[in-house]
Formats: C-alpha cells, sequence, structure tokens
C-alpha cells in the first residue's frame, strides 16, 4: 500500500533534496487557528505535517510542547476534533502527508478499531505514537499497518544495533531519529554524531530516516539535512506560536504569520543543504 | 466481570508484564533497553543468595525489621467487633513501608552501577527513603515532587533536604505526584546513561510493578508468621490504604491463595466519590500512562482528570496493575474513605491507642471502623499502619484549628 508518505520520499528522491517536516499541536491555541496554521506549512515549505494530539501527560516532551497540549485542552480539542481538522485539511490539499503524533491513551479510549477507520477516513496517513515500543505492536502497531496507516516508529542513541532490527520490522513511511536522550525542546544534537547515527540506521532499513529534537534554526535544519532524508521542527514552531499570541493566551492577527514565516525560513536551510549521497 | 478464576492468584505478571489485560511497558524507545536491562539484572539478583543475603542485613539492622504486629487492645473494645492487629510499618527507619522496596532498588542500581538516583514523591515518605539509602550508599539523589505536595508536606521536604538530596519542586500540570512521576521521566529520558529511576509504588512500566511488589511482600510474610505465632492461625481479613497501592500489595500478596482471608484495599474518596477524589477503581476505568495499563482517572477524551485527596501519598489518579486485576477477578475487595473519614481516623488512633498514623493509612483505619463492628470478637483483623503521621501534624493541626480545609 503507498501512502502520501511514500509517494513524497519518492518525489523528494528524484529532486534529490531532504524532507522539511513540520510539527504543530493540533488546536493550539484553537481549532480555527490551528486549522489555518496547519493549511499554511505547505505553502510556506513543509513537506511533511506532524500534528499533535493533545495529552494532559505528555512524559517525553518539554515544556513548550505541554503547554501547547494544555493550551489546545483549554480551548477544547479533542481527539475527534483533532480528526475533523485532518478532514478540514484535505478538502484543499490531498497531496501533502499527515503524520498524527502524540501518545496511546487518548486512542485507547476512542477505541483502537474505530480510531483507525476514523483516522483513514480523514486523510491521516501514518501514526507516530511516543509511548508504544515494539515490545505492544499487537496494541496499536499491527491494527494500523492492516488499515494502511504507517506506523513511524522512533529510534534513538540508546536503540542499539542489537535492537534495531525489532524497532524497524513493523515501522513503515520514514524512521524518526530522535537525535538525543532526551525531550523535546532540549539541547541541540551535533551533527557529526547525527550523521554517524543515520549511517548505523541506514545499515539495518532502505526507509528514509528524518532527524528531529533539538533543531531550531535554518542553519541547523540544513546541517541535519545534509546528513538525513529530512530534518523535523517542533518546539521552535510551537514557541513562535505562543509568542504571537495575546497575554490571556489568545491567538492575534500574528499568529498564522509567525508560524509561516519561522517555517518559510527553515524550509530554505533544508532546501540549500547538500543531499548526502545514498 | 466475567473473567475465569486463575489456579493461582500468585503467579503474575506473564513474560510482557501483563496481569491480565493490565500492565504492560507503554514506554518511550529510549528507557525501553534500560528496562530490558533492569529486568535481566532483577531475575539475576533475585536468584543471587548473595543479594538476599546482603539485604536481610540490613532490613535487620538498618530498617529494624521485622517490624511488629500489634494487638490494638483498646481499639478493638472501642469497635466492639473484630480483634484488631496493626502491622507496625511506620516504626522502620525513615517512618513508613517505602523504605523495604527503596533498599532493594537501591541495591539493583549498585550491581548495575548507576550512580544517579531519581524518585518521585508525593507525601515525601518515598522522596524521603530514597535520600536515607542514598546517603547510606553514597550516591546521587534527586527527587521530583509537586509544587503543591512541597507546600502541604513541608516537614519532609526538609528531611529529604538534609539527607543530601535535591528536591525539585513540579510546577508542570496539577503539581501533584501524577506531575511528578512524569517529571522523573522527563529526567530519566535525559539521564537514561547514568541513571536509575527508584519507582515509589506497584506501578509503571515492567518490571516495576513486579519487583516493587516482591520487595514489599516481606510485610504479608512477616504477617503470616507472627499472626500463626500469636494466634496460630492465619488472619481473617486484611486491611490497607491505596494510593498507587506498594503497602497494600506487600500485605496482600501472600495471602491471595488462601481463599479464607478477606481483603480488602482502601482508596481515597478525598471531598466523595460524586466530587473531587483519588479513587481510581471504584471512580475511573482502563487506560494507559506512566508506562502500564490501569484504571485511571479521566474524561471521555482519555485525558487524565486531577485526583484529590487530603493526603498527599494517596492523591494520584491511577492505581497499579496488579490491583486493578485483582478487582477484576473479584479477589480483593476495594472500598473507599472520604477526607472527613480519615481526619476522624486520625484522630481516634492517636487517641485511643497513642499512635498518631500518616494520613494515608488514617484511611485504612476509616474503613477498618466499619467493618470490625460487624464481625465476632473472634475475627482476625490485620490493618497496615504503613507510615507515621509526624508529618501530617502541622496540616491536621491547621485542619483542626479550621485554619484550612
Amino acid at each position: 500500500m503507498t501512502t502520501r508518505i511514500d509517494t513524497r520520499f519518492a518525489e523528494l528522491k528524484k529532486q534529490g533534496r531532504a524532507a522539511f517536516v513540520t510539527y504543530v499541536m493540533a488546536g493550539d491555541p484553537d481549532l480555527t487557528t490551528s486549522l489555518e496554521i496547519v493549511k499554511a506549512l505547505p505553502k510556506a515549505g513543509s513537506d511533511v505535517i506532524e500534528l499533535g494530539i493533545p495529552f494532559t501527560d505528555p512524559m517525553a516532551d518539554g515544556p513548550s510542547i505541554q503547554a501547547a497540549g494544555l493550551r489546545a485542552l483549554k480551548g477544547g480539542m479533542t481527539l475527534k476534533k483533532t480528526l475533523q481538522l485532518v478532514r478540514d485539511f484535505r478538502k484543499d490539499d490531498n497531496v501533502t502527508p499527515l503524520v498524527l503524533m502524540g501518545y496511546y491513551n487518548p486512542i485507547y479510549i476512542y477505541g483502537v478499531d474505530k480510531f483507525l477507520a476514523d483516522a483513514r477516513t480523514s486523510g491521516v496517513d501514518g501514526l507516530i505514537i511516543v509511548d508504544l515500543p515494539p515490545e505492544e505492536d499487537d496494541e496499536l502497531c499491527i491494527p494500523a499497518l492492516k488499515a494502511g496507516l504507517n506506523f513511524i516508529r522512533l529510534a534513538t542513541p540508546t536503540t542499539d544495533d542489537k535492537r534495531l532490527p525489532a524497532v524497524l520490522t513493523n515501522t513503515s513511511g520514514f524512521v524518526y531519529y530522535v537525535s538525543i536522550a532526551g525531550i523535546t525542546g532540549a539541547a541541540a544534537a551535533d551533527a557529526n554524531a547525527v550523521g554517524e547515527a543515520v549511517a548505523r540506521i541506514k545499515r539495518h532499513t532502505k526507509l528514509p530516516i528524518c532527524v528531529g529534537f533539538g533543531i531550531r534554526t535554518p542553519e541547523a535544519a540544513r546541517a541535519i539535512a545534509e546528513k538525513a532524508n529530512g530534518s523535523v521542527v517542533g518546539t521552535a514552531l510551537v514557541d513562535a506560536l505562543k509568542n504571537s499570541l495575546d497575554a490571556e493566551g489568545r491567538a492575534t492577527a500574528k499568529t498564522v504569520n509567525a508560524v509561516a514565516e519561522l517555517t518559510a525560513a527553515l524550509a530554505q536551510g533544508v532546501r540549500g543543504a547538500k543531499q548526502a549521497s545514498e | 466481570m466475567n473473567i475465569a478464576k486463575p489456579n493461582s492468584y500468585r503467579s503474575g505478571p506473564d513474560e510482557r508484564g501483563h496481569f491480565g489485560i493490565f500492565g504492560g511497558r507503554f514506554v518511550a524507545e529510549t528507557l525501553m533497553p534500560l528496562i530490558l536491562d533492569l529486568e535481566k539484572a532483577y531475575t539475576a539478583a533475585k536468584a543471587d543468595p548473595a543479594f538476599q543475603a546482603e539485604m536481610n542485613g540490613y532490613l535487620k539492622n538498618y530498617v529494624g525489621r521485622p517490624s511488629p504486629l500489634y494487638f490494638a487492645e483498646r481499639l478493638t473494645e472501642h469497635l466492639g467487633g473484630a480483634k484488631i492487629y496493626l502491622k507496625r510499618e511506620e516504626l522502620n527507619h525513615t517512618g513508613s513501608h517505602k523504605v523495604n522496596n527503596v533498599l532493594g532498588q537501591i541495591m539493583l542500581a549498585r550491581r548495575m552501577g548507576k550512580k544517579r538516583i531519581i524518585a518521585e514523591t508525593g507525601a515525601g515518605q518515598h522522596g524521603v527513603a530514597t535520600a536515607t539509602l542514598c546517603a547510606r550508599f553514597g550516591l546521587e539523589c534527586v527527587v521530583y515532587m509537586g509544587a503543591v505536595d512541597v507546600e502541604r508536606q513541608q516537614p519532609n521536604v526538609i528531611r529529604m533536604e538534609m539527607l543530601g538530596a535535591k528536591v525539585m519542586p513540579v510546577q508542570s500540570g496539577t503539581r501533584t505526584l501524577k506531575d511528578a512521576m512524569n517529571e522523573a521521566l522527563r529526567d530519566w529520558v535525559t539521564n537514561v546513561h547514568n541513571t536509575f529511576y527508584c519507582i515509589g509504588t506497584v506501578a509503571g512500566p515492567h518490571p516495576y510493578p513486579t519487583l516493587v511488589r516482591d520487595f514489599q511482600s516481606i510485610i504479608g510474610n512477616e504477617t503470616k508468621a507472627q499472626m500463626q505465632e500469636v494466634e496460630g492461625r492465619l488472619p481473617d481479613s486484611l486491611v490497607a490504604c491505596i494510593g498507587g497501592g506498594s503497602n497494600a500489595m506487600g500485605l496482600f500478596h501472600p495471602f491471595l491463595d488462601d481463599p479464607s482471608v478477606e481483603i480488602f484495599g482502601v482508596e481515597a474518596a478525598g471531598h466523595g466519590l460524586t466530587q473531587l477524589h483519588a479513587a481510581s477503581i471504584a471512580g475511573g476505568r482502563p487506560g494507559v500512562l506512566h508506562g502500564n495499563r490501569t484504571y485511571l482517572l479521566m474524561d471521555a477524551d482519555g485525558q487524565i482528570q486531577d485526583a484529590h485527596s487530603i493526603s498527599a501519598g494517596l492523591d494520584y489518579p491511577g492505581i497499579g496493575p496488579e490491583h486493578s486485576w485483582l478487582h477484576e477477578v473479584g479477589r480483593v475487595v476495594y472500598l473507599s474513605a472520604t477526607d472527613d473519614e480519615a481526619l476522624a481516623a486520625f484522630q481516634l488512633l492517636s487517641k485511643l491507642e497513642g499512635i498518631i498514623p500518616a494520613l494515608e493509612p488514617a484511611h485504612a483505619i476509616a474503613k477498618v471502623m466499619e467493618l470490625a463492628p460487624k464481625r465476632p470478637k473472634d475475627h482476625l483483623m490485620v490493618v497496615n499502619l504503613s507510615g507515621r503521621g509526624d508529618k501530617d501534624v502541622p496540616q491536621v493541626g491547621d485542619i483542626l484549628k479550621g485554619k484550612t480545609k
């Protein structure tokens, strides 16, 4: 089964450039603004969209993304509305890959089968679920693959060569390499160390490898894009959004542009990268 | 629920850490290799007589075990029914049952060569026990504690700092135990190369619920032997309070396959089950948080809800996965006690027995006050007095003076 993710990475390979992957939180700071932001991302140069599912207890996220989730929840965001947001986005855009990223509990409570059916019809292409390691593949990973969604796994600096095959077995779409042992928004990774890690993972898989955590600037995004098949930026975009809000945490006239402008600058960085030979 | 009764209630978990549908390993990939290492290290330690012998030495001479099984004569007379025994875990070094588990985990950490220990704490009892053993073995210690709990359990914060631990007040979320656990997990993900996470209760990813249970089972094993010595038989019932449920699991587990023993867990009903409370089984349903599937308090969207209890140690929206399973198979009956009931029990035990209990086991005493009068005088009831009340004296004093509520 070919998804929008597979198609997009095949195109980028032909163009000889890395992907720019953007993360924003669904419903941050409200549903309407969030939809406008998601619509603006591809126009500003995002190749793949990761859309966060808000959760009260995001144990792998730093303060910025924690706060984004709480803003969204305060604004009444739910998983059901997140799927509606994707459906609305798909009315105008049927090509940009969209991945939902979050934690398992909201999906478990929604009901796995119903969630997968609704995600598929809404236009979701893949899932990144932080607290579902390969040891829990029966929960969601296997059913998601059967439903035609990509299940994108995280590999980390602690995932050694012995463990990599287990991590990669049911992974599809791309591999998300977490560049540091840590939470989102933490210190930046060293591009050379990332390059070595990507080369190591490449020995085990033909899937594209995107790298995230700690990438905040166009320069950093470019440096990583020279070592991998994609750079992922999340916290920096979430911070740009937050800095555009009013004192009560509500969207202002600047909010959508604040995210779009940073996206455009970061996309320029990624596009300036010399793609490493495969 | 229609769930087949197992041949033994003590055989869990399975090799993937499941008690029925509960438990599991729902953690970020960064932590998975370490959790697998921990499981291996624990399996090896369990099979090593030297590990057990070393631990027994510390349990006897450092912790002060065995803890007494004390006949509460005046409480028994007052309630007019069952003969009530208190398992005196509050007499352990550091003042609660928490030290039993911490000792085991710190010894495991040393075997694994980890030099930095992190812990989460609610009431501060687990934090104090961890700080104590880190001092004893010369290990760096960082304790995460919700900012609300830092405020209401000041005596324990001061104790931890005196013991050389760094107490990190957690400002995220509801600023209580659940957020302290989130923050400890974030620290662990970041410092996984040198850090051991010493979890304070029978929750978290496999193998934590099992190893904490095993280290706490000394409570039930001693109780069994002590009751045999004084009464020549098994007790008829067991009562213990439950936040995550480690003191309860420690008392209950050795008795699960003794069908004549009635077992009662007592959750914190806070202001009442229709209002803010911390009773995950009475008011929750199965979900996934902090590495395991278990009963949780949450809304229709799967968002975790705020718990409330007067007792910081019970103020958690979940419960250990083995308790969820014991509830579903019907082996343990889960009750709940409100803040007001716990306060009344706190005062009653203080005045009748000269023992000031922590607010946590005061919840268990509160249900003993209901259960004991309905039982005959030859009924032997054991309640786990899991901690002493020194840490709660300022808070309860204020409440009784009507200053706060």
